[in-house]
Order: C-alpha cells, then sequence, then structure tokens
C-alpha cells in the first residue's frame, strides 16, 4: 500500500464532529431503569408453612427488598446530578407489586411498569421479562439490587447482562458515571477487598449495602405519585414464556442449635474432638 | 445488726455485700428475709443481694424512679426483694387473650411469647428489655400505647399479692366482669409496692394486628400540635395507636448524642415533631386512611412536612429517635426531669415559661405522650446546680396545681415527690390514703417513705423518719 496521501488527510477531517458533545446530549437524556421485587419484609420473622411448601405469606408485611431500594436511591441521585433525565420502576409479581411500585413512585421514581404474573418466579424469567422490556424502553443503565432476601439468588443481574450482552458491575458500593467517555466507574465489594472497574454505557450494575442510605417517603412525593403512571402489562405481552426448570421440593426450619456444652477438664475435651466432633 | 421481719415464720441468712465504687450512696449491710414457708413451696424465690443487683434490683420491680430521681435517702436496714426468678408463664387462654404470669417475667419476654401466639401486651415502653411485670403493674406504667388500649388498670383483669403480715392475697381471676365486692386490685395497681408485694398478674392482652403505620411530621406551632391530635382522632379513629411529640431541642439532642441516627426531616428545622402510629387489620385500608389524612393536613396547613415509612426498618428508625431522648439527656450531663399531666392546651406554655425563666443557663428539652396528655419535661444542664433547682421547683409544682395537673403523670412519687401529693390530691384524700396504709402495713416495712408525705404516715418506733433536705 502506499503512504498517507492528501487525500487520505481529507477523510480524516471530514470525520463527525467532537466525541464528548454530541454524547453529553446522550446522557444527559439517559433513561435508567431499576428492578425492584417485594419481598417479606426484612425485619419479620419468617415461619415455614407446616407442609413445608413454602414460607408463611399470608398476613405478613411485604416491603420494597433493600437492595432494590438502594438501586433506585442510587438511579434517584444520577438523575439529580443531572446525568439522567428519567427512571423507571419496574417489578414483576402478584397484583400486591403495585404498592411497592407506589413506594418507589413515592420515593421519585418517574414512571413504573408492572408486569403481572401471580405464579412463582425464578431468576432467570426475570431476566428475560426485563430483556424485553429493556429492548422496548432503551435504557442506558440497569440498576438492580445483588440479590433478593427471600431467595438470595444473586442471579438475576449477571443473568440479564448476560442476556443484552451489556458489561455488568456487581456488589457496586460506588458508582460514578463519567459523561464524556459513556463510562461507568464501579467499586466492587469482593471477598478480598474492593475492586474498582470500568464499564462502557450501557450496562448493568448490581447495588450493595454500603452503596448509599436510601431517603424516606415524603408526603408531598406521595402526593405527587398518586398521579405518577404505573403501565400494566403481562408475559404474553412480551412474548415470554414463563417456564422453570426448578421445582421446590421441600422447605425446612434450619436445625435448633444445640446448646453448648462445659466441659471438666482437658482430656474429656480431647476425647470429644478425638470421637464426637472427629476433627483429631 | 437488725431484724426485718416481713411476715411470720421467717429465716434469716446473712449475705456480705460488694461495693460499687461508683454508685455514691451510703451502703448498710442488707440481710435476707426467707418469706414464710407456704409460699416458698410453690415460689422458690431467689433472694441474692449483690450490691450491683440490688442498685438495678429496685429498677427492676418498678420503683424506677422513687430510687434513681431521689437524692440519697435509703437509710439503714433496708431488704430489697427481687423477684426476677418468678419468671414462669402460668397459662394463656388463645381465645380471650388472657396472659397468667408471675410478677418477675421481663416484658420484652413475654411481647415476644405473645407474639408466637398471635397477640400483644397492651403496654409498650423504652425499658421493656429489663422491667418486669409486677414493677409495671405496682407502678401503673403508662408508655406508648396507652392511648390505644388504656391503662393498666382496665388491662389488669387480677393479680396475687402478698401483704405486710404474709398474707397471701388471691386475687388472680381472669374474669372480664366480676362485681363482687370492692376492687380491691386497684389499690395495689400504681401502689408502687406500697401496700403489698404483687407476685403474679393476670393480663387482657389484645390481638396482634398485621398493619402498622408510622408517620414522622412536623409542626410550625404547638397549636397545629393539638389540632392534628383532634383531627387524628377523629379521622384515624379506632386504628390510632400512638400520638407522640417531641420538640426541636429535644430532636437536636438525639441527633447529636446516639450514633446511628439520621433526621427524617433533614430539609429545614422544625420546631415541633409528631410521631403517629396506626393498628389495624387490613393494610390496604389502613395505608389509605393515614395517607388522607396525613395529605389533607398537610393541605389544611396542620403539617409543614412529613414522611411515612415504608418498612418496618424504617418505622424502628423513627421510633428510636422518640424512645432515645431519655438515654440523649442523660449523655448530655445533669438532668432535672418532670412528668406531668397537664390540660393539652396548656401544655406547651410551661415549657416556654420554664426556657424564658432559665434562658442560656439550660436546655428545656419537652417531649411526651400528647395523646394522653402528658408531657414529659427535662431540664439539662451541664452539671446538678441548686440555683438552677431553686428557679425549677416549686415553681413546675405549682404551675401544674394552679392548672388542675397531675405533678407525676406515670413516674409515681415514690422517695423524691411523696412529700409534694399535696399540690394533686386534697389533705382529705391524702389522709385516707394514709389510713389504707396503716392499715395493711401497720409497722411501715413496705418501702418506707414512699408515695405518701412524712406528715401522714406513722412514726416508726426504732427511728425518726428521715427530714427533707
Amino acid at each position: 500500500m502506499g503512504h498517507l496521501g492528501w487525500t487520505d488527510l481529507w477523510c480524516v477531517l471530514i470525520r463527525p464532529p467532537n466525541k464528548a458533545s454530541r454524547l453529553c446530549t446522550e446522557t444527559a437524556s439517559m433513561r435508567i431503569m431499576v428492578a425492584i421485587k417485594r419481598v417479606i419484609d426484612y425485619a419479620v420473622k419468617i415461619r415455614v408453612k407446616p407442609d413445608k411448601s413454602g414460607v408463611e405469606t399470608s398476613n405478613v408485611k411485604m416491603s420494597m427488598n433493600p437492595f432494590c431500594e438502594i438501586a433506585l436511591e442510587e438511579a434517584l441521585r444520577i438523575k439529580e446530578s443531572g446525568r439522567a433525565s428519567e427512571v423507571v420502576a419496574v417489578s414483576v409479581g402478584p397484583a400486591q407489586c403495585v404498592d411497592t411500585l407506589r413506594t418507589g413512585l413515592a420515593m421519585g421514581a418517574d414512571r413504573a411498569i408492572h408486569v403481572e404474573f401471580p405464579g412463582t418466579l425464578y431468576p432467570l424469567s426475570i431476566a428475560k421479562i426485563l430483556k424485553a422490556l429493556v429492548d422496548a424502553e432503551k435504557p442506558g443503565l440497569l440498576l438492580l439490587g445483588k440479590q433478593a432476601i427471600d431467595d438470595d439468588c444473586n442471579q438475576t443481574g449477571q443473568m440479564i447482562a448476560g442476556l443484552l450482552k451489556w458489561p455488568q458491575g456487581t456488589f457496586a458500593s460506588k458508582v460514578v458515571l463519567d459523561e464524556e467517555n459513556k463510562v461507568a466507574t464501579v467499586d466492587r465489594e469482593v471477598d478480598g477487598g474492593l475492586e474498582t472497574l470500568c464499564l462502557d454505557l450501557p450496562a448493568v450494575i448490581t447495588t450493595d449495602l454500603r452503596l448509599n442510605q436510601p431517603r424516606y417517603a415524603s408526603l408531598p412525593n406521595i402526593m405527587k405519585a398518586k398521579s405518577k403512571v404505573i403501565k400494566k402489562l403481562t408475559p404474553q405481552d412480551l412474548n415470554i414464556e414463563i417456564r422453570s426448570d426448578l421445582e421446590v421440593v421441600q422447605v425446612t426450619d434450619p436445625p435448633k442449635r444445640k446448646a453448648g456444652v462445659i466441659l471438666s477438664s482437658v482430656d474429656e475435651l480431647i476425647d470429644k474432638l478425638k470421637n464426637e466432633a472427629r476433627v483429631l | 445488726m437488725m431484724q426485718t421481719r416481713i411476715g411470720y415464720g421467717s429465716t434469716k441468712a446473712q449475705v456480705s455485700l460488694c461495693y460499687n465504687q461508683e454508685v455514691p450512696r451510703r451502703f448498710h449491710r442488707f440481710f435476707i428475709i426467707v418469706i414464710p414457708d407456704a409460699w416458698l413451696l410453690y415460689h422458690k424465690v431467689e433472694i441474692q443481694v449483690l450490691w450491683e443487683e440490688v442498685y438495678p434490683c429496685l429498677m427492676r420491680y418498678g420503683h424506677f424512679y422513687s430510687f434513681m430521681t431521689s437524692d440519697d435517702r435509703l437509710s439503714n436496714h433496708q431488704v430489697i426483694i427481687n423477684l426476677r426468678s418468678m419468671n414462669n408463664i402460668l397459662s394463656f387462654d388463645k381465645v380471650s387473650g388472657i396472659l397468667v404470669c408471675e410478677a418477675g417475667c421481663i416484658l420484652e419476654n413475654l411481647i415476644s411469647f405473645l407474639d408466637n401466639e398471635g397477640f400483644i401486651m397492651p403496654l409498650d415502653l423504652g425499658a421493656k428489655g429489663s422491667c418486669q411485670i409486677g414493677g409495671n403493674v405496682s407502678t401503673n406504667a403508662g408508655g406508648l400505647r396507652l392511648i390505644r388500649y388504656g391503662s393498666l388498670h382496665g388491662s389488669v383483669l387480677g393479680l396475687e399479692a402478698v401483704l405486710a403480715n404474709g398474707t397471701v392475697l388471691d386475687m388472680l381471676g381472669t374474669l372480664r366482669k366480676d362485681n363482687t365486692g370492692y376492687d380491691l386490685k386497684h389499690l395495689f395497681i400504681g401502689s408502687e409496692g406500697s401496700l403489698g408485694i404483687v407476685t403474679k398478674v393476670s393480663i387482657l392482652t389484645p390481638p396482634k394486628l398485621s398493619s402498622v403505620n408510622l408517620a414522622f411530621l412536623a409542626c410550625k406551632d404547638y397549636t397545629s400540635c393539638q389540632k392534628l391530635l383532634s383531627a387524628a382522632k377523629t379521622k384515624l379513629g379506632e386504628i390510632l395507636s400512638a400520638f407522640e411529640f417531641l420538640d426541636i431541642n429535644a430532636m437536636d439532642l438525639v441527633l447529636k448524642h446516639l450514633d446511628g441516627l439520621r433526621d427524617p426531616l433533614p430539609s429545614s428545622k422544625h420546631n415541633f415533631y409528631i410521631l403517629i402510629e396506626t393498628t389495624g387489620s387490613t393494610e390496604s385500608h389502613d395505608k389509605e386512611k393515614l395517607e388522607a389524612f396525613l395529605l389533607q393536613s398537610i393541605e389544611s396547613g396542620l403539617l409543614t412536612d412529613g414522611v411515612l415509612a415504608q418498612d418496618i426498618n424504617q418505622a424502628s428508625a423513627f421510633w428510636r429517635i422518640r424512645e432515645g431522648i431519655p438515654e440523649a439527656l442523660m449523655k448530655a450531663g445533669a438532668v432535672y426531669k418532670y412528668d406531668l399531666s397537664l390540660p393539652p392546651e396548656k401544655m406547651y406554655d410551661l415549657v416556654e415559661e420554664m426556657r424564658g425563666c432559665l434562658g442560656a443557663e439550660a436546655n428545656v428539652v419537652a417531649y411526651g405522650h400528647l395523646g394522653d396528655g402528658n408531657l414529659h419535661l427535662n431540664i439539662s444542664t451541664r452539671q446538678y446546680d441548686d440555683s438552677i433547682l431553686t428557679k425549677i421547683e416549686p415553681f413546675v409544682y405549682e404551675w401544674t396545681s394552679k392548672h388542675r395537673g397531675s405533678i407525676s403523670a406515670e413516674h409515681g412519687l415514690g422517695l423524691m415527690k411523696a412529700n409534694k401529693i399535696h399540690y394533686s390530691k386534697s389533705l382529705e384524700t391524702v389522709q385516707l390514703m394514709a389510713d389504707i396504709k396503716k392499715l395493711l402495713d401497720p409497722n411501715g416495712i413496705l418501702n418506707p417513705y414512699k408515695v405518701l408525705p412524712t406528715s401522714v404516715l406513722p412514726q416508726r418506733g426504732e427511728e425518726e423518719p428521715k427530714k427533707e433536705a
């Protein structure tokens, strides 16, 4: 091939304008989608049903999953800093999910989507539904709690990132959006400490406890929330078939902790460690 | 060495005690006296007297305020009885909700037990982790839910008490209605242990309702607080379960001295904060009712701002603010505490007069059960100072008396206020109380110098009653 001539230089000059200014407008109109889950309130004492098919949920206080609350709070803060224009809260589940979405709207979300499904839902189904919603709403950022406190699955965020082929930053304890590069810098809480990742947007981020402290729902915002829209959909509307390859066979209480034993001598201790605990 | 008999057939055992150097009180040896055999057979009373346990022991039995807020009036030769090992739940009827238990049961343990059965205790207070039900009954404890469930005079259906001469008085009925003769249990409820020792209690417990909502609100002035209370009683009606208030000084103090708390309404400073709690059986109905009431109150200007707890954790955080005020006051230094019942419209006038009177010398903090007309007036200073005390007393008592209020709404009289009883009760009434005391405790051995003033109590043969300092 020949060396770089004048014609090549012309091509370079005709390139589109400054990348930063084009993307500034795009991030300012960025939409954030937050997936929230309605779970048994964190402070409630859980009881297993007598038939061992699950836990008692009737007449029990339900609330927004604490990690989802943190995700929503983060979305609201990003919007308040001018980096996003709209926060959409979504939830999949029975009719009462509307209450949880109303809480989200009262915290400050702009609108909500409820995908109604009364049966059991597993993370993969949720991920598929969320993918359909993301394809329709086109958010620049999808925030979720790292896990739900009822099943502790810690799978939905990762699965949806896989389905969308988006980068993911899970267990986020800090999120900084860089407008110019359209990048999110996420500090992750991992076993060894903190890991910092840079993700190109759009991305999936799941939130951990130390990310923020969610705001309370103030009365003026509760008032405003009454006029905000909750769109109702069903999985069929999104062409998703809910099926699962998992079946819960039995739910039981963990075994009761046995009382400690006070031993009278070192010999007795050695004997117990050898013959009962079998660690020596 | 001294002998004090509580009942007949006693055996005594001497226990040597260790001093707790931090407690600056004169301390004399105590003796264990074993209560009569008949009772011992089915009561297993353990009388363990260690100094560290003596001090909280008095507290736990419910004589908290008579001991804590007094000057040292512990005269020689007193025996303290701690019923903490009498902590069995004797029976519980799931249909009627009637609980029968021994007096040493800790309130929080009873609450947990009832929780499993689907019921709650009709009273709730900040000290639930350590107070015994016998003490609660003996002091007629009020608490946060009096506005909904009434006082212990209504919830206690029966009790068993031991008199000064050892007689075991069995009034342990479990009947809702029993009009056979004089209802003597009411004498013991609130008598602060001066007429007899309560050993068993039967209480009517309300069912546990699933829907609890809590709102933390702000008002600009005291008149709005009062109007809010009337509106709450009408609009929230049967679901209202608590109505508490705190003023800005209380809020600042709590946020300053307690960890892990944040201001629910940080956007601006408010003069008054109100906590409204509703308890009902249907979540959607209650929430709708509460929200409608609150939004209407904002529109009409009664409220300036407010937040609604969305889950139990948020609700606990709001309660921690209100329940943490006594703790914050202790951390702030010295505090003069007054627990007064006043006509609701006059309540805050007293606070403002005290502020005017004390100025920069002290921080006058007010909070309390606005729903019951009960003000907790606390004057917080760096150190205890007699010159400040003379400005407060007897002004506070005279003011309360002038407005026909009570100088002790729920805390009782104990040692500190025994001689002040005349501010709230007439001479004839007090004289009759003394006659009853003489009848039930002729030797004056049960909680001497407490509840009734020295002017009406009989002189004790062995020693002079202490003159008030």
